[in-house]
């Protein structure tokens, strides 16, 4: 027996034996770790949590709820290194002071501790914990049927359809007459960026600059870049003699430019905040902006600001004039429609005539039927991606069609009765609906990013797309048939005789 | 006893607040069920709601269903005892939770021994509603696409002591292994405030 006691001790005197119970040397204790899983249940508590992005998830400490698990942090390991090699951004120094400079012994919860973590759950959480039942309703409702896929896919984005079997009427060539740079345009949905003038001007805003395109010569003109190099243009507007472009900018100002000249007539300052959308009324130009105020300008007055629309509470992106003058039609990022008159009321306030609501996202597109009176379109964005026709007479929806994609704008032809619309996720395409049965007439494929903005040429024979894709693409869709063309412009010119023949 | 109120009256009491919160719940839940695709956007219709217009479903089980959990909230919103209230989307298949839509209930219990009725008015309060509804409307565009068919259950954080009534059973948080989180809007009706957040599985790629 003492020979045992002898062995014992004689163990114990030697040093190259290895100690039972003693703590794993800091590379065996790293290959531990990176072989275990790290167990920490789901963290997803959220009063706590800030919503910070993906890299601080594994490295935050994760304070559990109610439960006394040890704060330690694991620091991040190195897979089967031997040799620790320092990553001084994902330390955390206070941390690792803390921890070296506290004096209790972190592996025995005192109760004091306990008592803390209480207090930082009902704290953080509003309650304690512990003391919540999570109660579920039994009996789960009936589940979609059998057959429903998720649309969600289908909802937010489209296939490719195959072609209609009914010929179309006319030959709408499939690709672009021609497509221009347009670099650095803003990929930002609200604005406005092009227009295209009643003197075959286009005008393109391109982050600081505006560029005209003359798209009889081909010849372009840069016409204004903005001072600061941390303003942009936010949107521009065609008067309708083509002579003057207004142009609204990021630091709330409305200015109005000679083309002619080349040189700026006005600075009109009255809002707060960007202006995204700019609508001309003969001499009216109505400005909305960020804040979701619309400004009415006489532009041939000093004192320019006449009236002030308050309808939005969100940055008002849509704003167009009736043909007639009649009413100005307003959409904005808070899903509202507005309609406004264009004279005042016996208050002498402006209200809307009418007000829709029924669009589930950011209302840019807003097109004015140029044969029917009182008939508008409106397009939704994400969210919504419905296109709807009004009377705004009447308020009532006419139709509404899902176009399955963010619709950024829509323009109504001169030629047909037909209207197109531009889109964005997943096909960036530009499809053209027959008008009132609102059957695809095709779609315009070609844009490699969403398409921002639409306009028409003077003649209506072409559409002129700007996308994210930083470029602009010129399709020729509405091309009038030259027999009829001729017809219509004898047609034109026979009324005028006809008068001519009256007053004699 | 609380006085029932009336909807022209600018106080705002106990009861009146418990059906107003109850109310914006109902009207959540659908507009969630139906943004996230987990019935068929058909079944629903739309309807005019604080100023708005939302969509709620025409499906008479999952109707009663969601009347039966409004009803209890109405409850036990009154009686100050429920503290959250959760929407949890799972896929069918493999009941891997992907999505959970919490609001968190704060109620000021001081208004149980009051009788005078708060000062806030409707509109300011329906107004608070209408931006958070919107901001979940919104939400789609950044949460991930459920690729899969899925189902939803609807939890309530309540009180230790509360007897459980029938037709409801205890369970688990069902909290998401690996998330991204959003915090919402909240709105008040100085006697509940109700605060939202979404939190959703990170996609596998990076």
């Amino acid at each position: 027996a003492q020979f045992v006691f002898e062995a014992a001790l004689h163990g114990l005197l030697k040093l190259d034996t290895p100690i039972p119970n003693a703590p794993l040397a800091r590379w065996q204790r790293k290959a531990k770790e990176s072989g275990g899983p790290v167990p920490s249940p789901a963290t997803a508590l959220s009063p706590m949590k800030p919503a910070n992005r993906s890299h601080s998830s594994s490295k935050t400490p994760s304070k559990t709820p109610g439960k006394s698990g040890s704060k330690i942090q694991n620091t991040p390991t190195k897979a089967g290194g031997d040799r620790y090699i320092p990553n001084r951004s994902t330390m955390q120094m206070e941390m690792a002071n803390f921890l070296l400079t506290k004096e209790n012994d972190p592996a025995e919860e005192s109760p004091t501790k306990k008592e803390q973590q209480k207090a930082w759950a009902v704290n953080l959480n509003g309650f304690d914990i512990e003391e919540a039942k999570i109660l579920r309703l039994s009996g789960k409702p009936q589940n979609a049927p059998e057959g429903y896929q998720n649309n969600l896919k289908v909802l937010y984005s489209q296939n490719m359809t195959p072609g209609s079997s009914r010929k179309n009427g006319r030959y709408i060539p499939s690709m672009p007459e021609r497509i221009l740079d347009a670099p650095d345009i803003r990929n930002d949905y609200y604005l406005n960026l092009i227009d295209w003038s009643s003197r075959n001007f286009l005008a393109v805003a391109l982050d600081n600059s505006v560029y005209l395109w003359n798209h009889t010569t081909g010849e372009i003109i840069q016409l204004l870049q903005m001072e600061h190099p941390d303003d942009y243009v936010s949107s521009v507007s065609w008067i309708k003699e083509g002579n003057y472009l207004a142009v609204g900018t990021s630091n709330a100002e409305v200015q109005l430019w000679d083309i002619q000249q080349q040189k700026r007539l006005r600075n009109m300052t009255s809002h707060s905040s960007r202006v995204g959308s700019l609508s001309w009324n003969s001499y009216i130009l109505s400005s909305g902006a960020r804040t979701g105020h619309i400004h009415h300008h006489d532009v041939r007055v000093a004192e320019h600001h006449v009236a002030t629309l308050a309808g939005h509470t969100q940055e008002v992106c849509g704003l167009k004039w009736s043909p007639d003058g009649r009413y100005l039609a307003s959409g904005g990022n808070d899903n509202l429609v507005n309609i406004w008159p264009c004279t005042q009321g016996d208050s002498g306030e402006f209200a809307p005539v009418q007000t829709f609501t029924q669009h589930q996202g950011a209302v840019k597109a807003v097109a004015w039927c140029p044969w029917q009176s009182n008939v508008l379109a409106t397009g939704g964005g994400t969210s919504d991606r419905h296109i709807r026709i009004w009377n705004v007479c009447s308020g009532s929806c006419l139709s509404a069609v899902d176009a399955h994609s963010q619709v950024c704008s829509i323009l109504w032809s001169t030629n047909y009765k037909e209207f197109i619309s531009g889109h964005g996720f997943a096909q960036n395409q530009l499809v053209i609906w027959k008008y009132p049965t609102m059957a695809k007439v095709t779609e315009l494929r070609g844009h490699t990013a969403r398409v921002l903005n639409l306009t028409m040429s003077p003649d209506g024979a072409t559409v002129a797309s700007a996308a994210a894709d930083e470029t602009l693409r010129l399709w020729c869709c509405f091309e009038m048939d030259p027999i009829k063309k001729k017809e219509k412009e004898k047609a034109n010119s026979a009324k005028s005789s006809i008068i001519h023949q009256g007053i004699r | 006893m609380a006085k029932q109120l009336g909807r022209d009256q600018q106080g705002i009491t106990l009861r009146g607040s418990a059906e107003i919160v109850a109310e914006f719940f109902s009207y959540g839940i659908n507009s969630i069920l139906y943004q996230r695709g987990i019935y068929p956007p058909e079944t629903f219709t739309r309807v005019q709601k604080y100023g708005l217009t939302l969509l709620v479903t025409t499906d008479p089980e999952l109707k009663s269903y969601l009347n039966n959990v409004v009803e209890q909230m109405r409850e036990w919103l009154y009686k100050c005892i429920v503290q959250r209230l959760v929407v949890v989307i799972s896929s069918i298949e493999n009941s891997e939770v992907l999505e959970r839509w919490q609001f968190d209930i704060e109620c000021d219990k001081t208004a149980k021994e009051e009788s005078a009725p708060r000062e806030k008015s409707q509109k300011a309060i329906q107004d608070e509603i209408r931006s958070v509804i919107r901001q979940i409307t919104a939400t789609v565009t950044f949460l991930p696409l459920l690729e899969t068919a899925c189902a939803f259950d609807l939890l309530i954080y309540t009180d230790k002591d509360l007897a459980v009534p029938e037709k409801w059973e205890e369970s688990g948080p069902q909290f998401i292994a690996n998330s991204e989180e959003v915090r919402l809007r909240s709105f008040t009706t100085t006697i509940h405030k109700v605060n939202s957040t979404v939190a959703y599985k990170k996609d596998s790629f990076p």
